[in-house]
């Protein structure tokens, strides 16, 4: 049992609620990404799950254990900093020890576990050196090794690749997946900025905004189903198309309009459906428009952005610019009149008041 | 028709402009108004009292000894006694080294605490240790006489090294929590996860980290001690007065002619640990008033 269970948490600096009444259910073994805007909170749930920072309310649950009111180290978690946070007068291998020391762990034991930790992550070369004597990429091995010895049932990541480089973010990235499969019933929670690290990462991706957790759900779902306008703002990367508009009054079947376009939509793209005049915001993924070949005639085409496997076009009409990726061999021109061609099935409607899905 | 200028290429040539030249006239003036004292005490010391009553003082001695460092070192008379400003210089080390321990020690405890650990009321603590920081020595004197007095330790060696550490402490826990505070917060968050405790966390990450801020500490607290007067006097009693108090004993002792020569090799004397210290570590010494400066 290495679950996490977070029960109306709330946590305050001062006058300041940065988190209030949260709840998140986290299962054994699942790997859990925190997404959202800077200052939202992440930083701090870590923090309170981690028993860094008490929370004013609520109870905090590891492995069914309530922990609200234990020690960092009596929780059973290891965690790992953006600033990687190594011990900097104390060699790789101290660093990686000094958890277990601190537990008064059997030396022996100690010397197992390191050399294992360290085969798993490609550093036995580097257990002597200090971490000045270390590249970004390395420091960041080393502080997962520190975490990965003290054999913990949940592992918290605070934005542990965001100092590096793109491509040893990928490296890494591959790393972290590997070791949650092999670690198999150790439960992850990782926080990030990046999209693609959240989908590709994520058993389940929770979106936060103001204090609160905006969608908690598979990264498909988020990414085809948002629960509301910013959700659909945020998880996708270029950014959902969003045209305000209403319901169509008097068409057969379900319509949306205004005054540029329309589209006509199947039933099931909302749950219940809304009356006739409602105000909607239209959310089109650029995945999911054409570029040529459809209803939305009158566009051209605005700014090309070629991006090797495939291209971002902006098509505008009058004031209204939507995104599109498209996908072809040929190049495609500026100026060039098109009629775009939206994938009904894939749209999404959103009550434009509330920016909930509908 | 006049050349046009080269082409920058290379080096580019030095200037001297007015305002070096005003940099260097001020330093150089400075320099002199701190190095001419020096070197009227230096001769004086090293001349016979028949030299100096020709009253070249900036000469060179003609005829040159060292009989007045001797006597200074263990003749000069203080009153009755005639033991020179060694008996000080030995008083001198013994309330230093206690003293500089022990407020550097607790100063790095306090200044830990206060950054890292959400000490109850951590801020007004800090208040009253800035305030204390600032108030005059004097005005504690007199009650802290009255409060020795009556737990019977005044005029002991321990009494004027509780006296310095404890007015060490201000500026100690200052320089040790700015220190502290430019410290990533994450490297006490990560130690506190790996099970660190207040004692553990402080002896195995921080202390080690902390050699800078302890050599800044240490020449603060050598000078300062070694240089006090006042507290010397009012806390240490007759047998352990420090070099200044033996110092000024020597100078001011009413009996026979004034010697001016032992006068200064005395001073001198007294003066070579802060001289040394300033001499050995003036880097790190304007370090640590930099880093102060900046952060404090
Ligand atoms: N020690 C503190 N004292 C007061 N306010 C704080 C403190 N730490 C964080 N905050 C506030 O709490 C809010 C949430 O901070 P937090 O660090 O959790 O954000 P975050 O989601 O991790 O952001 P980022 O993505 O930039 O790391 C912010 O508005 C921040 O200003
Ligand atoms: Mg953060």
């Amino acid at each position: 049992m290495n679950g996490v269970n977070v029960k109306d948490v709330s946590v305050a600096f001062g006058a300041l609620k940065v988190i209030d009444g949260l709840s998140l259910d986290i299962a054994e073994g699942e790997f859990i990404v925190l997404l959202g805007p800077s200052g939202c909170g992440k930083s701090t749930l870590l923090n309170a799950i981690a028993g860094l920072l008490d929370v004013e309310e609520g109870k905090i649950l590891i492995g069914g254990r309530n922990v609200t009111w234990e020690e960092p180290k009596d929780r059973s978690i290891a965690m790992v900093f953006q600033s990687y946070a190594l011990y900097p007068r104390m060699s790789v291998r101290q660093n990686m020890s000094f958890g277990l020391k601190m537990a008064k762990t059997p030396r022996a034991d100690i010397e197992t576990r390191v050399t294992r930790a360290a085969e798993m992550l490609q550093i036995t070369h580097l257990l002597d050196r200090r971490p000045d004597q270390l590249s970004g990429g390395q420091r960041q091995r080393v502080a997962i090794g520190r975490a990965l010895v003290r054999d913990a049932a949940v592992f918290l990541f605070d934005e542990p690749l965001s100092n590096l480089d793109a491509q040893l973010r990928n490296e890494l990235r591959l790393e972290i997946k590997r070791l949650h499969m092999e670690l198999g019933s150790t439960t992850m929670i990782y926080v990030t900025h990046d999209q693609i690290e959240a989908m590709t990462l994520a058993d389940r991706i929770a979106v936060m905004k103001d204090r609160e957790i905006q969608q908690l759900g598979a990264p498909d779902e988020l990414y085809h189903r948002p629960a509301n306008l910013f959700v659909a703002g945020f998880v996708g990367s270029p950014k959902m198309n969003f045209l305000e508009g209403r319901i169509a009054a008097g068409a057969s079947g379900l319509m949306f309009e205004n005054d540029t376009v329309s589209l006509s939509l199947p039933d099931d793209v909302c749950a219940a459906p809304p009356a006739p005049g409602q105000a909607v915001t239209l959310g089109v993924r650029p995945e999911h428009i054409a570029l040529d070949g459809g209803t939305w005639d009158g566009f051209r085409v605005d700014i090309v952005e070629p991006l090797g496997a495939d291209a971002l076009v902006w098509a505008r009409r009058d004031r209204t610019s939507i995104q599109l990726r498209v996908t072809t061999d040929e190049p495609v021109k500026v100026g060039t009149p098109v009629a775009l061609a939206p994938d009904p099935r894939r749209a999404n409607l959103f009550d434009t008041e509330t920016g909930r899905r509908l | 028709m006049s050349l046009p200028p080269p082409d920058p290429e290379g080096r580019r040539p030095k200037t001297v402009t007015a305002g070096r030249v005003g940099v260097y006239a001020f330093l150089v003036i400075s320099a002199a108004f701190f190095l001419i004292p020096l070197w009227v005490m230096l001769m004086t010391s090293l001349k016979p009292m028949e030299e100096i009553r020709l009253g070249n003082i900036f000469s060179l001695p003609k005829l040159w000894t060292i009989d007045p460092w001797i006597s200074a070192w263990s003749g000069a008379c203080t009153g009755l006694e005639c033991h020179g400003i060694s008996v000080g210089f030995m008083n001198s080390v013994q309330i230093l080294i206690p003293s500089v321990i022990l407020s550097i020690a607790i100063g790095a405890v306090t200044g830990y605490a206060l950054s890292f650990w959400r000490v109850k009321g951590a801020n007004v603590m800090f208040g009253c240790l800035l305030l204390g920081a600032f108030i005059p020595y004097q005005v504690f004197i007199y009650p802290l006489v009255r409060l020795f007095a009556a737990t019977g330790l005044y005029n002991s060696l321990l009494c004027v090294v509780v006296v310095h550490v404890i007015f060490g402490l201000p500026l100690m826990t200052l320089l040790f929590r700015n220190f502290y505070q430019g410290i990533p917060i994450d490297l006490f968050k990560a130690a506190r996860v790996d099970g660190g405790s207040f004692w553990s966390i402080f002896l195995n990450v921080i202390l080690p980290m902390s050699a800078p801020i302890i050599i800044v500490a240490t020449i603060l607290q050598v000078t300062g001690i070694w240089n006090d007067f006042l507290f010397g006097v009012a806390f240490a009693g007759r047998e352990n007065l420090p070099m200044t108090v033996q110092l000024n004993n020597i100078v001011n002792s009413m009996q026979g002619e004034r010697r001016y020569n032992v006068d200064m090799a005395a001073t001198l004397l007294t003066a070579l640990v802060p001289l040394a210290v300033y001499f050995l570590s003036g880097r790190w010494f304007v370090r640590g008033i930099a880093a102060g400066a900046v952060k404090g």
